[in-house]
């Protein structure tokens, strides 16, 4: 079985998979709870300055998207951050990583932009023995119109300065949570770096709206017939967390600063993808408020198993794998061609293919009166949506080897030529 | 004390009481909404679907699948009911492993289809709790047509026509409407009065009046002549009033019945402990009407029920789903076996069948035989068309049609009673419907 113990920015954890700050990490009585499930560590959820905690709704907190089977793809919350007091949350903690002390207990704070409330809470997060901080710039709802969370992760220079305060009055690692509400997702991890962070982490959660009472006509969780805009989690928002990660790995200026992936991991699979986009480790939480628990022990089993299959020893053989392989669109090989292929015994005859490809795309699926499909190479260009929308997985790719004609261009498949090669292209170099 | 099943002869009350309220519940529960959410969220949604060509009313499969996985099951119910009005009687008798169900592509891949069936019925019932009817009649034509048989054929047809505005009497021999949906078919397919709420529910169309315990052709009811003078137009469909016979000798021993009494006795039952069956019962053909009337007989308290089929199991009629669902039941099948004599005094006590094999000349009995101890025979071996009248070309026992369901001028026919018909609901449904709009063409044109 591989080794699975992860050190993240210094921190060691038996797995690389912690429960994101959130609901999950509220209390002591959960993150028992999870530690005697099998997570690696927890970010204990954020909590806020010295004094009256925040309050929370007292009606629905969570509004959900649902897929086939009524299986949750996307959750959206308008919970704030810790609603008990500071010092009963700090006890906890002490007491908990006394009781699990191989286990990472990272605390994520967010208390004003100034530099007192930083100066003041530190050194009582640094004596419960946590492993590291996370700053919360991320939540996009209820804390940032109170300048603080998205508020702050938005403006690249606040991160940079109270990343700084961070640095300068504690000794602990410093994990910064960048929000997805952005639109360039590498200009909050620069100033983070800048501000002499030891990571980042992300996604916290998306603006979201997911659903309208149509008969209130009220957004979805509704409080007494209003609603307000939360934050989007679950498996529907894994690919905007996983291009977000890979464009912070593949900068050059934070090129090889540590990503904590975060953002709809909900299978070992998910963290894998994570984990080779270059994160060093992942934080779960919808899958946990979705499923239990209990959902680690695949996670672990199944990143294992995986390890095993590649023969890889450890998870940083997989940390980053994959990020070479990601480039710019300009950079793809337009002299490479495939075309769809139906293997007609697997084939159930659905028609789905044929549906799409003939309404929505290039009429590039030919279909016989006793329902059998078939691939018109001289028509298809290789879009993959028949791959996609096939239930059976009966439809493949195949790659047309140099010396091949493209029936439908009717050129002789060559070696490489990208978009910065060719003649189209007005600003084009010539190739070698 | 009173009978038990081990009691010989035809006698009532074999059970305990309540046992005939379970035994004749509704066999295939309704789906509730988070099984039909469920089981709709199987739907590939198919292009050019499978299931729907394989549905002689062509509905819309999975048009109205997604209808009910949106939460929208009265408007999945009107694409039904838009292509089978029916819709909610065929969604209980269809042999849907034989049609949609069995044509579903999840066989190909899991050998488990979408539950069709029971999502159709799912939505339609949705619909008719409200007892609202979907489809409102268009302006009156003053135009008036004839039914003969309130069957699905019939009812099929006098809808649609009622709908385009038309005047519409329904003629029936029975007591009440429904046909086979009323007097045909097994007790437990369509229970607590599901044949006549729907024809209740049919007729809120308006524009539909049904004649009773009226006969084509008997005396003092009326003949077509009759009905072409009163009506622009007429459509047959009678189905089949008779039954074939054994033709052999001791046939008219007590005990021995046509199948189809035994089923519409039942289904007119207000009490089924007071309804007499036998101990040994043995069902003579390979139908639906031969597994209905075997599998009651079971459910009744006989203690013995067997199907005896003249030829093999793969050839019966009743799909594999029948037989299984008799056998289930404790139904003995007996396949490759004819009758060849009836022995008994005064009334049936035994019967005697031979075996059979394929020969050169078709099935042919062999030398070996057997006997069946019997108290009641039920025969299930085909119906027959009634007399007909002159003008109407019969043949192979059936009235014939042309492509359009002509039978003469100005008569149309559907459903069993037509060399057409497929001794299916949803058939005669389909037949009834497009006679239906010919017949408005004929009439809008005339």
């Amino acid at each position: 079985m591989a080794d699975l113990r992860s050190e993240f920015i210094g921190i060691k954890s038996p797995n690389p998979f912690w429960l994101a700050s959130a609901p999950p990490t509220d209390k002591e009585y959960n993150v028992r709870r999870a530690f005697e499930a099998g997570w690696g560590g927890v970010v204990w959820k954020t909590l806020g300055a010295e004094g009256p905690p925040v309050v929370n709704v007292n009606g629905p907190r969570y509004g959900a998207i649902y897929g086939a089977d009524r299986r949750l793809l996307g959750l959206n919350n308008i919970e704030l951050i810790t609603d008990r007091p500071l010092e009963v949350n700090l006890r906890e903690m002490t007491m908990v990583k006394r009781d699990y002390p191989d286990r990472a207990l990272i605390a994520s704070i967010m208390v004003p932009c100034e530099e007192e409330a930083w100066k003041a809470i530190l050194p009582r997060v640094e004596e419960t023995g946590a492993d590291g901080i996370e700053l919360n710039f991320g939540c996009p709802h209820g804390m940032a119109e109170r300048g603080m969370g998205s508020a702050v992760g938005q403006v690249p220079e606040y991160i940079e300065m109270v990343t700084r305060w961070c640095k300068q009055y504690s000794n602990m690692p410093v994990i910064v949570k960048l929000t997805p509400n952005i639109t360039d997702i590498r200009k909050p991890a620069r100033a983070a770096k800048a501000g002499g962070a030891d990571a980042v982490s992300l996604i916290n959660t998306i603006n979201s709206i997911t659903s309208v009472d149509l008969d209130d006509f009220a957004p979805e969780p509704t409080i007494d017939g209003k609603g307000t805009h939360g934050g989007y989690c679950g498996p529907a928002v894994k690919p905007i967390a996983l291009n977000m990660v890979a464009e912070i790995a593949r900068d050059p200026e934070t090129a090889g600063l540590p990503i904590s992936g975060i953002g709809g991991v909900t299978t070992w699979r998910d963290a894998a993808e994570f984990l080779a986009l270059g994160a060093g480790n992942v934080q779960v939480c919808t899958a946990a408020m979705t499923y239990g628990f209990k959902v680690v022990q695949e996670m672990i089993s199944g990143l294992s198993d995986y390890m095993d299959r590649k023969g890889f020893v450890s998870t940083s053989e997989l940390v980053g794998r994959a990020v070479p392989n990601v480039t710019d669109w300009q950079y793809l090989n337009l002299g490479y061609v495939t075309k769809a292929e139906i293997k007609q015994d697997d084939c159930i005859k659905c028609g789905r293919c044929y549906a799409v490809c003939e309404d929505t795309s290039h009429q590039a699926i030919d279909m016989s009166a006793d329902r059998v499909f078939t691939v018109k190479d001289e028509e298809c260009v290789a879009c993959n949506l028949c791959v996609d929308v096939c239930p059976v997985e009966c439809i493949t790719m195949r790659k047309l080897e140099p010396g091949e004609t493209d029936l439908r261009t009717g050129e002789t498949v060559g070696g490489y030529n990208n978009w910065t090669q060719h003649p189209n292209n007005p600003s084009a170099t010539a190739a070698e | 004390m009173s009978d038990s099943q081990l009691t010989q002869g035809i006698v009532p009350g074999r059970l305990d009481p309540e046992r005939y309220c379970t035994n004749f519940a509704d066999h295939t529960p309704p789906l509730g909404a988070q099984e039909a959410r469920i089981a709709a969220d199987r739907c590939y949604f198919c292009h050019d679907a499978p299931c729907m060509e394989a549905c002689p009313t062509s509905i819309d499969v999975p048009l109205f699948i997604r209808q009910i996985s949106t939460g929208t099951p009265e408007a999945a119910a009107k694409t039904i009911f838009a292509q089978n009005i029916l819709g909610g009687m065929c969604a209980r008798v269809c042999p849907t492993e034989t049609l949609c169900e069995g044509a579903c592509v999840r066989m190909e891949s899991e050998g488990e289809p979408v539950e069709i069936g029971a999502l159709q019925r799912f939505a339609t019932d949705t619909l008719m709790a409200r007892q609202s009817h979907p489809f409102t009649r268009a302006a009156k034509t003053g135009k008036s047509v004839a039914v003969v048989g309130a069957g699905p054929a019939g009812l099929a047809c006098a809808h649609g026509l009622a709908m385009r505005g038309h005047d519409v009497t329904i003629f029936d021999a029975r007591p009440k409407p429904g046909g086979l949906n009323e007097y045909g078919i097994a007790s437990y397919k369509a229970p607590g009065g599901f044949a006549q709420a729907e024809v209740d529910w049919l007729m809120q169309i308006g524009g539909i009046s049904v004649v009773a315990n009226w006969e084509l052709g008997r005396k003092g009811d009326g003949d077509l002549g009759d009905l072409l003078a009163d009506h622009e137009a007429v459509f047959l469909g009678m189905g089949l009033s008779g039954v074939n016979a054994l033709r052999m000798e001791g046939e008219d021993k007590d005990g021995i019945v046509p199948a189809t009494e035994f089923i519409a006795e039942l289904r007119q039952a207000d009490d089924l402990a007071k309804l007499p069956i036998g101990r040994d019962v043995v069902v003579i053909g390979g139908g639906m009407t031969a597994v209905d009337a075997a599998v009651q007989s079971k459910l009744l308290g006989a203690l013995n029920v067997t199907l005896v089929y003249r030829r093999s199991r793969a050839q019966m009629p009743a799909s594999l789903h029948e037989q299984e669902h008799a056998l289930t039941h404790g139904v003995r099948i007996i396949e490759n076996a004819a009758p060849v004599a009836i022995h008994g005094n005064g009334a049936v006590r035994e019967i005697e069948f031979a075996y059979t094999q394929e020969g050169a000349s078709g099935l042919e009995r062999t030398d070996v035989t057997f006997r069946l101890p019997a108290d009641q025979v039920f025969k299930a071996i085909g119906q027959t068309l009634g007399d007909m009248p002159e003008k109407i070309e019969v043949k192979g026992g059936k009235i014939v049609v042309d492509g359009a369901g002509r039978a003469a001028p100005r008569v149309w026919a559907g459903g069993d009673c037509t060399h057409a018909g497929e001794d299916l609901t949803v058939t005669a449904v389909a037949q009834g419907r497009d006679a239906a709009v010919e017949i408005h063409q004929f009439l809008m044109e005339g």
